[in-house]
């Protein structure tokens, strides 16, 4: 009966979507999971320009960055986005990790600073979205708490989820054991960096909000 | 020395969300790995991320945080309506959370059924 409420819930949103001119389509996950790498393509597709910086060192984006009027056609539907890249969210901070990663003390440190601040601000940010997008590292562990803290927030919130399997490129990505942690939701299996899969996700993207 | 604290529900069922994650955080702060009966609600583990965040300094580095369900029931209609509306109102106490400061917990392992806790090893004083 419950589900039956959340998914009327659910429909009333969509529709409230359809009618808006912009929905808000936010990137979460943890960090170095290839959020920014995906909203950089998808944004390179559709105007053209990149919305942040890669980084193999984490938490490389420390604040949250949006682009508007994404206008995305797929198969002669379009919809409009404004698209927010958001820091990784992650229960720890341990500057010691940039030093080890190369980093100068002073840079390490300042890098910790403004990564906390991105943490807090992607978590105030959610309830700003219309749709969010968790962009999960398919070669890591998928029941890590904060991939968990994340959805779990989002469907107490309502808000369309569309799960992301990244990094399909590399041998140790395991696609299935991200299905099997979040068997609830569409899970799309891709390569950001390589840009494969990018059909399946705005199919799947569609599907969410259209 | 690291502390384990084994915490029922019945301790922080009376305090406000704020105050759950204070009584938390105060203990991973003192160096103490918390079991907790039940979980708090989704709403406030994302607060405890971002108090945590607000915490962080040179000592203090932030937790691992894991969270265990029991194995899914096989509850239906008005059976799992009303299991809803016990842990929407009075808190959910099934399952348990662990929470430990990050300079001493690692890594917190999880499969569905199975935790694991990575310590990290301990400093030698001088």
């Amino acid at each position: 009966m419950l589900d039956i409420f959340k998914k009327f819930v659910r429909k009333v949103f969509r529709d409230i979507f359809l009618r808006r001119k912009e929905l808000k389509l936010g990137f979460y996950g943890p960090p170095n999971a290839g959020k920014t790498t995906l909203a950089n393509k998808i944004c390179k597709d559709w105007v053209g320009k990149d919305i942040g910086v890669v980084s193999e060192i984490a938490h490389e984006t420390r604040e949250v960055k949006v682009i508007d009027k994404v206008e995305i056609d797929y198969e002669g539907n379009k919809l409009t986005f404004a698209i927010a890249d958001t820091p990784g969210i992650a229960t720890k901070i341990d500057y010691e990790e940039f030093i080890k990663a190369g980093l100068k003390k002073t840079v390490a440190k300042k890098r910790a600073k403004e990564a906390t601040r991105g943490v807090i601000d992607a978590i105030k940010w959610i309830d700003n979205m219309d749709v969010v997008v968790v962009v999960l590292d398919a070669t890591k562990d998928p029941y890590s708490q904060v991939n968990i803290t994340i959805i779990g927030n989002l469907q107490a919130r309502n808000i369309p989820v569309l799960v992301v399997a990244n990094k399909t490129d590399l041998k140790k990505a395991n696609i299935k054991k991200v299905q099997a942690a979040f068997p609830q939701y569409d899970v799309v299996g891709m390569s950001a960096k390589k840009g494969k899969g990018m059909d399946a996700f705005y199919e799947a993207l569609f599907a969410l909000v259209g | 020395m690291v502390t384990l604290q084994l915490m029922s529900y019945s301790e922080i069922e009376g305090l406000s969300s704020l105050g759950k994650i204070r009584k938390l955080l105060d203990a991973a702060r003192d160096e103490t790995v918390v079991l907790l009966q039940g979980r708090l609600k989704p709403e406030e583990e994302t607060e405890l991320i971002k108090v945590t965040m607000e915490k962080i300094n040179k000592e203090f580095k932030g937790i691992e945080l894991a969270v265990v369900k029991p194995g899914k029931t096989h509850e239906t209609g008005f059976a799992k309506l009303r299991s809803n509306i016990i842990n929407t109102v009075l808190g959910d106490r099934q399952g348990f959370t662990l929470i430990g400061p990050a300079n001493v917990v690692k890594a917190i392992k999880k499969n569905p059924d199975r935790i694991q806790l990575m310590m990290n090893k301990a400093k030698k004083r001088r």
